[in-house]
């Protein structure tokens, strides 16, 4: 075991500002949606609007930092080893098993994490604050007059917004839920906080494998 | 460090940005104070009629105060008799009618049906003397009434067709005259109806003096704006006017001119400006004060109580519920309005118009939707009624019911429809079969006035509710907090419940294993 910064400063402070900001944008967009009774619709709206302001900013500097630092092939779909973290999360993680990708500090995501964070970043997210981004400003091109640009309503952009904050929603219980699936139940949740974690070297890895091996055989 | 200090500044950029960004207080408001100066300032008039022999009288009939009037005010009468006040009617284009001459001569209204047959009574507030029958001379300059609207002593009061109370001192009147006050204009507004408040619900008696409760720009204890504030009028031809009797888009008064079309401090309230009139969230209820008809009921007026008419009186609003005259009556009192989208047009039935009486017949009705970009959505009254109709001919029917002379077949003198049907029939010159019923109708009453002190102005979740909000009946638009698509809230809570199912299962799974792995060691 050696332990190694894995999440950089800007990293773990754009994870948590955003954390923090989805779940204020949820609550506050589900009490909008009416589903929710908490701020106040008024105080709900205003909220949602300077989370969702806040939002945009911090997207700019992520995007930045991602494109800058390289950290953007973190999330590059890879389709090796998706069944065997698939098989791992059904039976693998009651046997005690590893993990069957190994974790570095140059791919600290599996590629089941690959796939649903590049799907979050490419698809959600921008569907959210292009969505978000109209139902905010939609009355202006009429302002203007730039008639091409009008809306007839916000019915498409609301039902879409409300289709992405679910699935918002849903990442984020299973993303909670997720978590605790590493060495210990909380060793991730530290490793995103302090940005340290003990990553397993290769020879470790590689023992562990087989000490499983042989008493699958031997059973 | 260096990182570290990276990311602070960034954050601070951040928190910067975000506190810019957020809604200014809403401190200074330049337009409302140019606003309260410009009202607050009493322009002195030029000259005091009081000092003018010619106006010594006394005068024998009020024609001949106005022709002292004119004597000195040359042109004025020809630009009363220009405007709707004199004339009763204007020129409309009506979608689907054409262009028609429009006014009280031949709208029937939800309440005393119409004035035909009926001027000795319904014309004491026309501006001219005299308009006692159709017969009338709207020629005649010198029947242009002067003074109801520019009296200033409070002591002229008008009588049957439109002349001056016989006890009236015409000459002490003519001496006290100045810019119309909401006294002048109430004296017939607020009374619309054959009572106060009764027919608009938002212009009574109370607004003579009201407070700022009851209307922010009225209130004696605030700005204490006239009527002629906003109803401006350019030779005589007063801005405003109500659907009830007008159908364009023209002449009308609004909010916007004083306020402009941004006014509040706020983003997110303005964005509502371009669907949702100032109205509707400044008059949250209306009829403060003295209660207004809601439903009128004619089926049931006529009855006797040994042969002599009789009324009920509602204990707790102290206004009848029934008379032998006139029927049945619904009253409110502080009443949330309903909602409308409304363009400026509006459409209207018209004397001997045909209608199917299985539906409800509108009087008028206000024409716009969501998707007209010239609609916002308006506060209305609206008033439904049963009004009498020929069977046969399926048309509304014009009754008499003001008696001039017995005899005459009125109604709230002889309580015969019969009679008071044919003999209304025959003024308006249309055929009736002799044979009638009673057929629903509504009518919709913009609400514009008893504007309320900000404080007090409809709450957002008052609109953006799921259910039982002021503008569930609005269903043409989507609208944030009360609509949904149904299977996107299903298919999504169902996801987070297979979420979290699927979590309790591998969980619970996880911990079983792990402690039977630890107790194995």
């Amino acid at each position: 075991m050696k332990r190694e910064l894995v999440y950089p400063v800007f990293e773990r402070f754009w994870h948590w500002t955003q954390a923090a900001l989805i779940i204020l944008l949820g609550v506050t967009g589900f009490e909008i949606h009416g589903s929710l009774h908490f701020f106040g619709f008024r105080q709900a709206v205003n909220i949602h609007s300077v989370a969702a302001i806040a939002f945009l900013i911090l997207i700019c500097f992520a995007v930045f930092w991602h494109l800058t630092s390289g950290a953007w092939r973190q999330y590059l779909p890879t389709s090796t080893n998706i069944r065997a973290q698939v098989d791992y999360y059904v039976t693998g993680i009651f046997r005690g098993a590893p993990h069957p990708t190994k974790r570095s500090v140059l791919s600290k995501l599996n590629p089941l994490q690959k796939l649903v964070y590049a799907g979050l970043k490419v698809l959600v997210i921008p569907l959210m604050v292009t969505t978000g981004l109209i139902y905010m400003f939609y009355r202006y091109p009429q302002q203007y007059e730039v008639i091409s640009l009008n809306i007839e309503g916000l019915s498409v952009v609301a039902a879409i917004h409300t289709l992405g904050a679910f699935l918002l929603v849903t990442f984020l219980i299973a993303h909670l839920y997720l978590t605790t699936t590493g060495t210990t139940p909380t060793a991730n949740l530290k490793a995103m906080v302090t940005g340290y974690e003990d990553l397993p070297d290769e020879q470790a890895v590689a023992h562990e494998r087989n000490l499983l091996l042989k008493t699958e055989t031997v059973s | 460090m260096r990182r570290l200090l990276f990311s602070l500044a960034l954050l601070s950029a951040l928190i910067m940005l975000v506190i810019n960004i957020l809604p200014e207080p809403g401190g200074e408001r330049t337009p409302h104070e140019i606003l309260r100066a410009k009202h607050s300032v009493t322009r002195k008039p030029s000259v005091d009629h009081a000092k003018f022999s010619v106006l010594d009288g006394p005068f024998e009939n009020p024609q001949d105060v106005t022709r002292v009037c004119i004597s000195c005010h040359t042109e004025r009468h020809i630009e009363v008799m220009q405007s709707s006040h004199w004339n009763w009617e204007r020129i409309e284009y009506i979608e689907g009618k054409g262009i028609r001459k429009v006014g009280k001569k031949n709208i029937l209204n939800n309440y005393c049906i119409g004035i035909s047959g009926n001027e000795q009574a319904c014309n004491r507030c026309h501006i001219g003397y005299g308009y006692g029958d159709a017969s009338f001379d709207f020629k005649n300059p010198y029947n242009v009434d002067c003074l109801a609207c520019h009296d200033q002593s409070n002591l002229y009061m008008k009588a049957g067709a439109g002349m001056p109370d016989p006890n009236v001192d015409l000459a002490k009147v003519a001496k006290d005259v100045g810019a119309p006050t909401r006294t002048n204009c109430g004296t017939c507004h607020f009374f619309g109806g054959g009572g106060n408040n009764v027919k608009h619900g938002d212009l009574e008696m109370a607004l003579f003096e009201p407070s700022r409760e009851m209307d922010v720009h009225m209130a004696v204890d605030g700005v204490n704006m006239q009527c002629v504030a906003c109803h401006t009028a350019e030779q005589h031809q007063m801005l405003g006017k109500l659907y009830s009797v007008s159908s364009m888009n023209r002449d009308r008064v609004s909010c916007e001119t004083c306020h402009g079309g941004l006014p509040h401090a706020d983003k997110v309230l303005n964005n509502h400006t371009l669907k949702v009139s100032c109205q509707t969230c400044h008059i949250p209820t209306y009829a403060k004060d003295h209660p207004t008809k809601l439903q009128w009921d004619w089926s049931t007026a006529g009855q006797l109580q040994d042969g002599k008419p009789f009324s009920q009186v509602d204990d707790q609003l102290g206004v009848e519920t029934y008379m032998s005259t006139k029927g049945s009556f619904v009253w409110g009192k502080n009443i949330k309005p309903e909602y409308a989208w409304f363009n400026g047009t509006a459409s209207h039935y018209l004397l001997g118009d045909t209608f199917d009486p299985a539906d409800t017949l509108q009087m008028n009705s206000l024409r716009g939707s969501y998707d007209d970009p010239d609609a916002k959505v308006v506060p209305v009254k609206i008033h439904r009624a049963k009004q009498i109709y020929d069977v046969e001919h399926n048309y509304l029917i014009q009754p008499k019911t003001v008696t001039n002379h017995p005899g005459d077949s009125a109604f709230w003198r002889e309580f015969d429809w019969q009679r008071a049907s044919a003999a209304g029939m025959r003024e308006v010159g249309l055929p009736y079969s002799g044979k009638f019923d009673f057929a629903q109708t509504v009518m919709y009453w913009p609400i514009n006035h008893m504007v309320a002190p900000a404080s007090k102005s409809v709450t957002c979740a008052e609109c953006h509710t799921r259910q039982g909000g002021r503008l569930e009946g609005l269903n043409d638009f989507y609208m944030p907090g009360r609509d949904r698509v149904l299977w996107i809230d299903r298919a999504g809570a169902g996801l987070l419940v297979l979420t979290i199912l699927g979590i309790l299962v591998h969980g619970t799974a996880r911990f079983i294993v792990s402690r039977r792995r630890n107790g194995g060691h």
